[in-house]
């Protein structure tokens, strides 16, 4: 429970030693992409149950508790109605485009959840360069998007494609230098040893300033970049156009919508990496009473638990503020979040020199 | 607008014309507007009304004075007691009656309550057209306490007839004294909580400073009452120019900013609902006793014309009876708010974004019904 | 000169942003103080909830002819209540019977009511003399045939009351 390495380290043994090299390296990585893509479709479900339940808690009412107990198996019945909808082919739609780009939406985010690391050992890929990788594949989303839009063939998916393109891409440069902060903070950019260097406390308590700001501006960025929040209006805006996932009905439709979930889950997962201490627990000082017993709660409950506190952060935005239009959505952007992170950059980068941080 | 009958002329590229049509989530009624926009701006805006029109005006010339209350109930069916006096005191002062101290007292305290239920109604939703989408919860929460009192006295929650020419159909329930002063002390504690969620934040800010400013010579020319008008200085309130049943016995502010633009129509709403709480306050401990109805042997109006504008929770309702001596009028028209206040809209709106038309019509907080009678 | 505005105008830029941030973490906490308090969960679980459901008494829900429990309305056929109601909602057949006393009555045969055109405005009861008719308090209307609608209210087998007349209201 404490250490998924022995684990991990006995079924990889098993494999390589019955099976030639290549037939072991191929059924581990079926056996890795079946229990990821298991994990993802449960986590997905489970994600829109507890944001239903969550935004029903703000507005005084109880959210669904018919189906099943405590409306658990809600979401399920959910899925069974779209799967059992009728997927409409439209007829002068890019057809190859049209079916494609749910799929690229789905694949990048499941590309992105193999490389974090959910406990000790408990990780799909470690790479040397695991911030840029993740900030790549998330980049391949807007491609999905852009491409949704454009294969619908209509004046209004198109609008909306163009527009959450545009957030999207803006966004992610307020993402990268926030992350940037951290990795110079940390001085690598591959997961586990950031999560190693946050063995005598967690970064955004060591890093005081710099990295309050940074998670804030983080936490602002991130949102933005999966079409949450306040900056919903690619797909909210149902007063004119309905964004690029219009002419999407039944299982496509479908995809998009979880991936949006799954999107929140991977941003709220780095931030709890880069930020919080991955699945480290929580430490006082050298308060070692307190520290023996917080390290009986297993790793992976905290680091579940520390994704939960920030995507309940990121619902809570979701319900409270009205909407932003996208020029005003693209005024934030350039004009406060940009700056703001390049002046705390040059800020990480002195603190760091002169060793200013605990 | 030169000429309104459907004749347009795309005169530059990239301009295209779309429906925010009958069946809308944001337009909260059935009203047409046909919008042409040239990439994301709007370059004018006609709005086609008619979808729900019933006829009430005809329907009521062969209805007796007390039948036809019941049809003023659905016109602007958020004011409907507010509607029911307007008609009510028409023929009272055809008449020439004056009602009791009691039903003067009692009329008043329901009208102001039903402005306040208007204005949560109204706050809800606008919320939720920006994208807030809780506000919609917490007003339809407060309002239900409104919607209680209504019940136990009337009978109904929205559409009660209960003021009828004459008086009260009923007595009020004995509880409404006690169920009213535990809701303003109630509303008291929540009013401060619709600011502290809505009015200070800075999204919300941005979306409404700046847009959709009407000047105070657009407001007199389209005679845009009611909070939309005041929001640009235009001193309409009906309550002060003309008071009518127990206004005169009370002390209120008449709300109005110079600034014209969404924002100000928002707070002069959200002030006036402060002021209805006090307008309460005054009212309610003092209701003196006394006879619900007049003994009247006929409700005839005697022949001739006869007006009387009230103010509802949207602007100055006039009734206009005119009557040959028979229980039924002759012809009843109304002068409504919502009819005037709908046509400046394209004129307010031109050169503004898509996102920004959801939060003008808004803030002119129409209901439709009441346009298409 | 310049640098005193161009420090005023970076004072205002940070002090924007400040202000912005305080505005968005007020509204976040009124809808935070909601969700850790369950106690202000207004909403009802209706079908479950019948057995303790009660409407106010001056609930309009559905006209009722009132009946005692011998079978006996109040109703006398003097038609007030069809001529009150605006919209033809309310149609009496009556019969005429010759009494004991030779002279003919007139007796209410059937009281239709049409639950689909009435407007529940009011104007029937106190249109009533003899206090026959009362709103109840049922609000289940939905029916799947709308024939059902058209409702007879005087029971079957009952007759008007025999005794003499009641005060008028």
């Amino acid at each position: 429970m404490y250490d998924f390495t022995p684990i991990i380290e006995s079924i990889s043994g098993y494999f390589t030693s019955t099976f030639s090299p290549l037939w072991a390296g191929v059924l581990l990585m079926v056996l890795l992409g079946i229990a990821i893509l298991g994990f993802y479709a449960i986590l997905g479900l489970y994600l829109v149950y507890a944001e239903r339940k969550i935004c029903a808690r703000m507005q005084n009412r109880i959210g669904p508790n018919r189906v099943g107990p405590m409306g658990l198996f809600q979401t399920i019945a959910d899925l069974i109605k779209l799967l059992m909808k009728e997927l409409i082919y439209i007829r002068n739609a890019d057809s190859i485009l049209f079916n494609i780009a749910p799929f690229i939406v789905i694949v990048a985010s499941i590309m992105a959840i193999g490389s974090i690391p959910f406990a000790k050992g408990l990780q799909a890929i470690d790479l040397n360069i695991g911030v840029l990788y993740i900030l790549a594949i998330s980049s391949m989303g807007v491609i999905g998007v852009l491409i949704a839009g454009w294969a619908s063939n209509s004046k209004y998916s198109v609008i909306g494609a163009m527009r959450s393109g545009a957030q999207v891409i803006s966004y992610e440069l307020s993402v990268g230098l926030a992350l940037l902060c951290m990795i110079t903070f940390s001085g690598s950019m591959q997961l586990s040893e950031i999560i190693s260097s946050q063995e005598d406390g967690w970064w955004i308590f060591k890093g005081h300033i710099p990295a309050l700001i940074a998670f804030v501006i983080y936490q602002i960025a991130g949102t933005a970049e999966t079409n949450r929040g306040p900056f919903d209006l690619a797909e909210a805006e149902s007063e004119l156009t309905a964004g690029f996932h219009t002419e999407y009905s039944g299982i496509k439709f479908a995809f998009f919508f979880l991936a949006e979930y799954m999107n929140m889950f991977i941003i709220a997962a780095i931030a709890t990496t880069v930020f919080l201490g991955g699945w480290l627990p929580f430490h006082i000082y050298n308060f070692s009473v307190f520290n023996n017993l917080m390290d009986l709660i297993p790793p992976i409950f905290w680091f579940f638990g520390k994704t939960a506190f920030v995507i309940y952060v990121m619902m809570w935005f979701k319900w409270t503020f009205p909407r932003l239009r996208i020029d005003q959505l693209l005024a934030l952007e350039w004009k406060y979040l940009l700056p703001i992170n390049l002046i705390n950059l040059i800020l990480t980068s002195f603190l760091t020199l002169m060793q200013w941080h605990f | 607008m030169e000429d309104t009958v459907v004749d347009i002329d795309l005169k530059e590229k990239e301009e295209y014309i779309i429906n925010m049509g009958p069946q809308h989530p944001s337009t909260h009624g059935v009203l047409r507007f046909e919008t042409c926009l040239q990439g994301e701006t709007v370059k004018y805006l006609i709005p086609h009304c008619g979808y729900i029109h019933r006829g009430i005006e005809k329907m009521s010339e062969s209805l007796t004075y007390p039948q036809l209350i019941h049809l003023t109930d659905r016109m602007d069916y958020l004011s409907a007691h507010i509607n029911n006096e307007a008609v009510s005191l028409c023929v009272e002062k055809a008449m020439g009656v004056e009602v009791s101290d009691r039903v003067k007292y009692i009329r008043t305290i329901l009208a102001e309550l039903t402005r306040i239920a208007s204005h949560q109604l109204w706050w809800s939703a606008f919320g939720m057209d920006l994208g807030a989408l809780t506000t919609f919860f917490y007003g339809l929460r407060d309002r239900e306490k409104i919607l209680d009192i209504f019940e136990e006295s009337t009978g109904a929650r929205l559409l009660q007839s209960f003021i009828t020419p004459g008086g009260l159909m009923y007595d009020v329930h004995p509880n409404f004294q006690k169920r009213v002063t535990e809701f303003v002390k109630y509303f008291r504690k929540k009013l401060p909580e619709y600011d502290q969620l809505l009015t200070g934040n800075i999204i919300f800010r941005e979306r409404t400073q700046g847009i959709g400013y009407m000047s105070l010579e657009d407001a007199i020319d389209f005679g845009v009452t009611g909070p939309s008008g005041r929001g640009s200085g235009f001193h309409c309130d009906i309550r002060k120019i003309e008071p009518y049943s127990a206004y005169p016995l009370v002390k209120f502010d008449e709300i109005t900013f110079d600034v014209g633009d969404t924002y100000h129509r928002y707070l002069v709403r959200m002030k006036e609902m402060w002021q209805s709480l006090s307008i309460i306050e005054q009212l309610i401990d003092g209701i003196p006793q006394g006879p619900i109805m007049l003994e009247l042997k006929a409700i005839k109006a005697p022949k001739g014309e006869y007006y009387q504008r009230v103010e509802t929770a949207r602007g100055e309702l006039g009734v206009f009876i005119v009557s040959d001596g028979a229980p039924s009028p002759a012809r009843i028209h109304y002068r409504t708010p919502n009819f005037s206040n709908l046509f400046i809209i394209n004129k307010i709106s031109a050169g503004h974004k898509i996102a920004d038309l959801v939060a003008i019509s808004g803030s002119l907080d129409l209901v439709i019904p009441d346009i298409d009678r | 000169m310049a640098l005193l505005k161009t420090i005023k105008e970076v004072g205002n830029y940070f002090l924007e942003i400040y202000d912005g941030l305080a505005s968005l973490a007020r509204g976040m906490k009124v809808t935070g103080k909601y969700f850790i308090k369950p106690s202000e969960i207004v909403t009802q679980q209706y079908p479950e909830n019948r057995a303790t459901l009660q409407m106010f008494d001056a609930f309009k829900g559905e006209l009722i002819l009132k009946h005692t429990e011998d079978n006996e309305h109040f109703c006398d056929a003097c038609n007030s209540c069809a001529r009150a109601c605006p919209n033809g909602s309310i149609e009496i057949v009556s019969k005429r019977e010759v009494g004991e006393d030779g002279k003919s009555k007139r007796l209410l045969d059937k009281y239709i009511y049409r639950l689909d055109t009435c407007t529940f405005c009011g104007l029937c009861v106190p249109a009533c003399d003899q206090n026959a008719i009362a709103f109840s308090q049922e609000f289940e209307h939905a029916v799947f045939d709308r024939t059902k609608l058209i409702k007879q209210l005087n029971k079957p087998g009952s007759h008007v009351v025999q005794k003499q007349k009641t005060e008028a209201k």
